[in-house]
C-alpha cells in the first residue's frame, strides 16, 4: 500500500517534469489530484483500511497531497511565464536606436598623443601666432637674410617683414624672450610652406620642443627622444641619430626610427633603407641665446620638432597626406 | 650632388663597398640619397654576333642584319661601315636608354623592322669612336649582358647635402670624409706651376672695382689652344656625374669645378674688348645675354665681369654668349675667383637663374682654394689642349680672408655632448678632418685646444661648431643615452588648451566629427559669405605667392571651410554631416603689424537629424537642434548668465533673418546660431539646408571658472503646478520665463517648458505656452495650500504682463 502512494508521488513529479506547457500541467493536475484523481482516490480509500494503518497511511497521503499541490503550482507558474516568454520574444539582432558618437580629426588625436607624451615628462604647451614676424620665423632663429638655409623652407609671404610661420620655433624665441631658464615646452601648431603634392600640403602641423637648463647634454636630448619614440611606437623601436643641419641647433641631428612597417627589413614607406626620418633636433644654438640674453655659457639646452602628419600616416597607414585636409567623412569616420 | 666610386678612388683608396660606405657617410652627416650602378642602363645591350647580312631593299648604305645573342634572333637594321659576318657587337634591345638621354623603341627603317640596334663607343658612353659599332671580342658569351661581360661596375653615390656644407659639393670633398672615415691618406691633384716669370701682365690686367662683391679674382692665359672633343676618360669623368660633355675648354673647367669645388670659367681672350678684366656691379637698365642665349635685365645689384668696354658673364652665375669659347677659340683667359655668398645669392634669386656655378658660390667655396684649382685647370689645358700657359699668375686679392681660431673646451664639449673625451681625443678627432689642432699654451688643466679649421670649412665660426665635428666623428650613436632633470613641479596650468581638448571631446559626444580645413581661402569667400563692406572680417590677410587662387587669403571665417565640407562630402553622397572645426581666423587691421588671431569654433549640422534608422523615419534637422548643441555645450562647460536673444536681421548677412539668435553672456555676445542663408548656401554650391553655430574662443575662456562648488541636495520633496496661458505669436518664451524669474519668488525653484501650440482651438493670432513650475521650500515639504494661492498670484501677473487669456 505504502509503495503504491510513493509511486503515484513519483509518477505526478514525472507528469510534471515532462509537461510540455501550461496545459499539460493542467490536466496532469487534474489527473493526480482532481475529484476524481488518482491521489484523491487514494487518500479516500484510506478508510477502507485497517484502522491501526489509517493515521500513518492518511498522514503521509496528505503530505504527498500539500507537495504535489505545491509543486503543481510552481510547474504552472514557471510554464506560464517561460510560455508568455517565447510569445514576447524579440529580435535581438536589430540594431538598436542610434546613439551616434563624432570622432577627433586623426591630426588632432596624433597630436594629444605626442602631446601626452611629453607633457608627462615634464614639459608644459606653448602657443602661438600662426601669422608671425620675419625675424621670429628666421632671423631671431639664426637664418640671416640672403642664406641658402632659408631655402630649406619654402616660404608664404605676406610682406618683407610678415611670413606664415613655417614651423613652430618661433615659440621658442618668444617663450626665452618672456622666461628666464629653465624653459622645458613643447609647441604644437599649424605651420605653412608652399609645398603640395603626396606628401607636402601647404599647411601642416607640428610639435616642436625646447629646454633648456644649466647642464643639458646631446646625451639627454638623445634619451628624451628615445623615451618619446618608445611610448609613441613600442619599446622595439631602435632610434638613430645622425648630423644634420638646422641653423638654430648646433650640433644637429636626424633622428630616424627603424621602419615600423618592415622592422628594417626595407619597403616602399622607406624607401627600402630600413629606416624613416621622423624628428629634427639638435642643441640650441648660442646665437639664440644672444638674442634672447640668456648667458650663453652657463645654460644649455636642446630642441627638436617633428611633424604630425607624418607620424600619423605611419601610425594609420595612410599614403597620401591631403586626404587629411579633404575631410571626407568616410575617412574621418575610421577614426 | 653625384659622385662616382671610381673617381673617388683617384683621390683616396675606397675600401668599403658602396652600401656600407654609403651608410657611413650618411651617418657623417652626408646623407646618401640613393646608390645606383653607373652602368645600370647596359643591361639591356646583349653580346650579340652577326650571323647574315643583306642589303637594305631601299637602301644603299643600310645593311639587314641577321644578328643573334643567345635567346634572341633579331633583325637589326644598321648603318654602319664595319659590320662583317661573324663579328661579336653589341646589342641593344628596345627600351635601351642611351647617355644622350634617347630611348631605343622597335621601328622601321625605310620599310624594314629593326628590333634592336647594333652600337658604337659614343652611343653606348663607352668611349668617343663613333665611326663605327664597336668590335667585341669573340671569346664573350652570346646574350650576356654587357655589364657582366665586359666587367663594367661602379658606384653612383647620390647626395642630398646640408647647406652648411659647400666644400663637400665636389670630389675631393666627399674623398676627405671617406678618408677620414677609413683612415686613409687623401692624395690631392698636383697643383703645383712654375711663377719665377710673369708674362701674362704684359698681356692682360684684372680690375676690381667692386672689393665687397669679389674679394678675389684670379686669372690665367692659356694659349696655342685646339677646341676639340674631350680625351674619353675626362668625358667619361662628366657623364658619370651627369653633365654633358662640350668641347675640352669647357669639360676641363666643369671637371676641376666637380673635382675641387671650384667653379672657373673660361673666356675667349681674343673676344675680351682690350684684353682685360674689369669687376664691377651692373649700371641700372643694362641688360646682357647669357650663354642660353637669354637677355636678362640687370639691377645695379648685381656683380658683372666686364672687359674693357662691356659685361661678359654675370660673375658667379653665368657667363655671356659674347666671350664663350668657340670651335675657332685659341687663346683663353681661366677665371678663378671668390665671390662674396650672399651677393650672388641675391643675383641668381633676382634671375631667377641658379647654375652650378652659383649654388656654390652662394654656399660659400674655399676662399683659399682659388689659385689651386685655376692651376689645375690651367695645367690640364696645357696637358690635354695642347696649349701654351702664359707664365705668371694674377690674383687681385683686396680682402684677404685671415684664418679663424678658435678656443675649444673638453670640459664645455663633454657637457655638451655628455662624453668623457680628453684633450687629445677631441684633437685627434679634428685633425682628421684637416683641422689645426694645438694645445693652449699654459692651460695646465689640460682643458683648452686652439683650433684653426681649414679655410674650406665656411660654416665653422664657433667652438660649437667644432663640438659638432668632434660629435660627427665620435659618432653621434657612440655618445651614452641619459635623461634630462625635470623637476616635478615644472609645469603650469593650461587653460586655454584643457578647453579647447574638452569642447572637442564634448562635440564628439554630441556625435560631431572635428573636420580640420585649410587656414587660407579664397580672396572671394568674403562676398560669397555676403559679408558688409565693413565688416572687418573683409580685412584680409594676403598672401604674395600663394599655391593657387583659392588659397590667396587667410581666412576670416571657418565657415568657407566647411560650406566646401558639406559640399565635397554631398557630392559623395553623404548628405548627414554634423562637423565642427575649432581654429583661427586672422583680422589684418594694420598690414605693418600682425594681423589679430582669434580662435573659433563653427559647429554645422546639415541633413537629417537621426542616423537613418529602422526605428524612425528620417526628419530633418532644423534649428533648434543646432541650438541645443549650442546650450548643451556652454552647459556642459558650467558657463551661467546665458542667453540666447534674436539676432537683428541687419547684423550677420550669413544667416536667414528671423532664423537666427545671438549667444550672450551677461549681455556680452560670444557668438551667434542660426540657419545659413539660402543666398549663402548657393554661393558655395551647396544644396541643402544648414544650421550653424560660432562661439568666439578667445571670449569664452575667461568666463569658464573651472571651480565648481557644490549646492547642498533638497531634504524636501517638490510640488509641481503647471500654467497654461494664450499669448501673442510674437511674444518669446523667454521673455515669460524671464518675468517669472523676476518675480524673485522664493519657492519658485525651476521653471520647465512643456508645450507650445499654434492652431485650432487656439485664436489665430495666438499661441499657447504651458509652463510647469516647480515649487520647493529648503526648510518644510510643502502642501497644496502652500502653493495654490502663489501659483494662482503667478498666473495672474503673467496674463496681465502679456495680455495673454486662459483656456477656457
Amino acid at each position: 500500500m505504502e509503495k503504491s502512494i510513493d509511486q503515484i508521488y513519483q509518477e505526478a513529479l514525472k507528469a510534471i517534469e515532462t509537461a510540455a506547457g501550461p496545459k499539460d500541467v493542467r490536466s496532469a493536475s487534474v489527473r493526480y489530484l482532481g475529484r476524481k484523481g488518482i491521489l484523491t482516490q487514494f487518500l479516500r480509500n484510506i478508510s477502507s483500511l485497517p484502522v491501526e494503518e489509517r493515521p500513518t497511511a492518511g498522514q503521509k497521503g496528505n503530505e504527498i497531497k500539500k507537495k504535489l499541490e505545491k509543486a503543481f503550482n510552481e510547474a504552472l507558474v514557471k510554464s506560464e511565464a517561460s510560455t508568455k516568454d517565447l510569445e514576447d520574444h524579440i529580435d535581438v539582432s536589430l540594431p538598436g536606436r542610434p546613439v551616434s558618437c563624432g570622432s577627433l580629426h586623426p591630426i588632432t588625436q596624433i597630436n594629444q598623443e605626442i602631446c601626452d607624451i611629453f607633457l608627462n615628462m615634464g614639459f608644459e604647451i606653448a602657443e602661438g601666432p600662426e601669422v608671425e614676424l620675419d625675424y621670429y620665423n628666421f632671423e631671431a632663429l639664426n637664418f640671416p637674410k640672403n642664406h641658402p638655409a632659408r631655402d630649406m623652407q619654402d616660404t608664404f609671404f605676406i610682406s618683407d617683414k610678415i611670413v606664415l610661420r613655417t614651423h613652430t620655433s618661433p615659440l621658442q624665441i618668444r617663450t626665452m624672450e618672456k622666461q628666464a631658464p629653465p624653459v622645458r615646452i613643447i609647441m604644437p601648431g599649424k605651420v605653412f610652406r608652399c609645398d603640395s603634392d603626396l606628401t607636402h600640403t601647404p599647411m601642416f602641423h607640428q610639435v616642436e620642443g625646447l629646454l633648456v637648463d644649466e647642464n643639458v647634454s646631446f646625451g639627454d636630448l638623445k634619451g628624451t627622444l628615445t623615451a618619446f619614440v618608445h611610448q609613441m611606437f613600442d619599446v622595439q623601436t631602435s632610434l638613430r641619430f645622425r648630423p644634420s643641419f638646422f641653423p638654430f641647433t648646433e650640433p644637429s641631428a636626424e633622428v630616424d626610427i627603424l621602419c615600423v612597417i618592415c622592422r628594417g627589413k626595407g619597403c616602399r614607406v622607406c624607401s627600402q633603407t630600413g629606416w624613416l626620418e621622423i624628428l629634427g633636433s639638435g642643441m640650441v644654438h648660442p646665437a639664440l641665446y644672444e638674442n634672447v640674453g640668456y648667458d650663453a655659457i652657463r645654460y644649455t639646452g636642446f630642441a627638436f620638432g617633428m611633424g604630425v602628419e607624418r607620424i600619423a600616416m605611419l601610425k594609420y597607414g595612410i599614403d597620401d597626406i591631403r586626404k587629411f585636409f579633404e575631410n571626407d567623412m568616410r575617412f574621418l569616420s575610421q577614426f | 650632388m653625384k659622385v662616382s666610386i671610381s673617381w673617388l678612388n683617384d683621390y683616396t683608396p675606397i675600401k668599403m663597398d658602396a652600401a656600407d660606405l654609403a651608410d657611413a657617410l650618411t651617418m657623417a652627416g652626408l646623407e646618401v640619397e640613393s646608390v645606383s650602378e653607373r652602368y645600370a642602363y647596359l643591361n639591356s645591350v646583349l653580346v650579340g654576333r652577326i650571323d647574315e647580312i643583306d642589303p637594305h631593299p631601299k637602301a644603299e648604305k643600310l645593311k639587314l642584319c641577321r644578328v643573334s645573342a643567345g635567346d634572341h634572333r633579331l633583325s637589326v637594321v644598321c648603318g654602319a661601315p664595319n659590320v662583317k659576318r661573324g663579328m661579336f657587337a653589341p646589342l641593344a634591345l628596345p627600351g635601351t636608354v642611351f647617355p644622350d638621354g634617347s630611348k631605343l623603341e622597335k621601328t622601321a627603317i625605310r620599310g624594314q623592322t629593326s628590333e634592336g640596334m647594333l652600337c658604337s663607343d659614343a652611343e653606348l658612353g663607352l668611349g668617343t669612336d663613333k665611326s663605327g659599332i664597336m668590335v667585341l671580342d669573340s671569346s664573350l658569351k652570346l646574350g650576356d649582358r654587357l655589364p657582366a661581360a665586359l666587367d663594367l661596375s661602379d658606384a653612383l653615390l647620390e647626395f642630398d647635402l646640408t647647406p652648411n656644407r659647400p666644400d663637400c659639393l665636389c670630389v675631393i670633398g666627399i674623398a676627405r670624409e671617406i678618408a677620414a672615415i677609413q683612415h686613409t691618406p687623401l692624395n690631392y691633384p698636383d697643383y703645383s706651376l712654375d711663377d719665377s716669370q710673369s708674362e701674362i701682365s704684359r698681356l692682360t690686367s684684372v680690375k676690381i672695382e667692386a672689393p665687397d662683391h669679389c674679394p678675389r679674382y684670379a686669372a690665367r692665359l692659356v694659349v696655342n689652344i685646339k677646341i676639340e672633343p674631350s680625351a674619353f676618360w675626362l668625358q667619361d669623368r662628366l657623364l658619370s656625374v651627369g653633365l654633358r660633355p662640350i668641347n675640352n675648354i669647357v669639360d676641363i673647367t666643369n671637371f676641376v669645378m666637380m673635382e675641387t669645388g671650384q667653379p672657373l670659367h673660361a673666356f675667349d681672350f681674343d673676344r675680351l674688348a682690350e684684353n682685360r678684366i674689369v669687376v664691377r656691379t651692373a649700371d641700372a637698365g643694362e641688360t646682357f645675354v647669357t650663354l642660353d642665349q637669354k637677355e636678362r635685365p640687370l639691377s645695379p645689384e648685381m656683380l658683372m665681369i666686364c672687359d674693357g668696354q662691356k659685361p661678359v658673364a654675370i660673375g658667379g652665375v653665368m657667363g655671356g654668349l659674347n666671350s664663350e669659347i668657340e670651335s675657332d677659340t685659341t687663346r683663353v683667359l681661366i677665371e678663378s675667383a671668390y665671390f662674396e655668398p650672399s651677393s650672388i645669392r641675391r643675383t641668381s634669386k633676382q634671375l631667377a637663374l641658379s647654375t652650378d656655378a652659383s649654388y656654390r658660390f652662394e654656399r660659400g667655396v674655399d676662399p683659399n682654394g682659388t689659385v689651386a684649382a685655376l692651376n689645375r685647370s690651367a695645367k690640364l689645358m696645357v696637358e690635354i689642349c695642347g696649349g701654351k700657359l702664359i707664365s705668371g699668375l694674377i690674383d687681385e686679392h683686396p680682402k684677404p680672408q685671415k684664418s679663424k681660431q678658435l678656443v675649444l673646451s673638453t670640459r664645455h664639449t663633454n657637457r655638451l655632448l655628455g662624453t668623457k673625451l680628453n684633450r687629445n681625443d677631441i684633437g685627434d678627432l679634428l685633425k682628421s678632418i684637416e683641422f689645426s689642432v694645438e694645445a693652449q699654451p699654459g692651460d695646465n688643466d689640460k682643458d683648452q685646444l686652439v683650433v684653426q679649421p681649414p679655410f674650406f670649412r665656411v660654416d665653422i665660426t664657433r667652438p660649437e661648431d667644432l663640438m659638432e665635428e668632434v660629435a660627427r666623428r665620435f659618432g653621434y650613436n657612440n655618445i651614452p643615452t641619459t635623461y634630462p632633470l625635470m623637476p616635478a613641479d615644472a609645469r603650469s596650468p593650461a587653460k586655454e588648451i584643457d578647453l579647447r581638448n574638452r569642447i572637442k571631446n564634448l562635440m564628439v559626444g554630441f556625435g560631431f566629427t572635428e573636420a580640420i580645413t585649410y587656414s587660407f581661402i579664397d580672396n572671394l569667400a568674403c562676398n560669397r559669405l555676403r559679408l558688409k563692406t565693413d565688416d572687418e572680417r573683409r580685412m584680409l590677410v594676403n598672401i604674395l605667392n600663394p599655391l593657387t587662387e583659392d588659397q590667396a587669403v587667410m581666412r576670416t571665417s571657418i565657415l568657407p571651410g566647411l560650406l566646401d565640407t558639406v559640399r565635397y562630402n554631398s557630392a559623395q553622397q553623404i548628405r548627414r554631416l554634423k562637423l565642427f572645426e575649432i581654429g583661427k581666423i586672422f583680422i589684418h587691421k594694420n598690414p605693418d603689424n600682425l594681423p589679430q588671431e582669434i580662435e573659433m569654433l563653427v559647429g554645422l549640422w546639415t541633413g537629417a537629424r537621426h542616423e537613418p534608422s529602422w526605428h524612425t523615419t528620417e526628419i530633418l534637422c532644423d534649428f533648434y537642434d543646432i541650438k541645443g548643441v549650442a546650450e548643451e555645450l556652454l552647459r556642459a562647460l558650467k558657463l551661467d548668465k546665458l542667453k540666447f536673444t534674436r539676432l537683428p536681421d541687419e547684423s550677420c548677412n550669413y544667416t536667414r533673418p528671423g532664423c537666427s539668435a545671438q549667444i550672450l553672456v551677461d549681455k556680452s555676445p560670444l557668438g551667434i546660431v542660426g540657419e545659413i542663408h539660402p543666398e549663402v548656401l548657393k554661393n558655395f554650391d551647396v544644396k541643402q539646408t544648414a544650421y550653424i553655430f560660432e562661439i568666439n574662443f578667445n571670449r569664452l575662456v575667461p568666463l569658464i571658472s573651472g571651480k565648481t562648488s557644490v549646492k547642498p541636495i533638497p531634504k524636501f520633496p517638490a510640488v509641481f503646478r503647471d500654467i497654461t496661458i494664450y499669448v501673442k505669436k510674437s511674444i518669446e518664451t523667454q521673455d515669460i520665463f524671464e518675468k517669472i524669474q523676476n518675480l524673485n519668488e522664493e519657492l519658485v525653484e525651476s521653471l520647465q517648458l512643456l508645450d507650445v501650440f499654434k492652431g485650432d482651438p487656439i485664436p489665430a493670432d495666438k499661441k499657447s505656452i504651458s509652463i510647469r513650475v516647480t515649487y520647493r521650500s529648503p526648510n518644510k515639504t510643502l502642501e497644496d495650500e502652500d502653493v495654490h494661492d502663489l501659483h494662482k498670484s503667478i498666473t495672474d501677473r503673467l496674463v496681465k504682463a502679456f495680455d495673454a487669456s486662459l483656456p477656457a
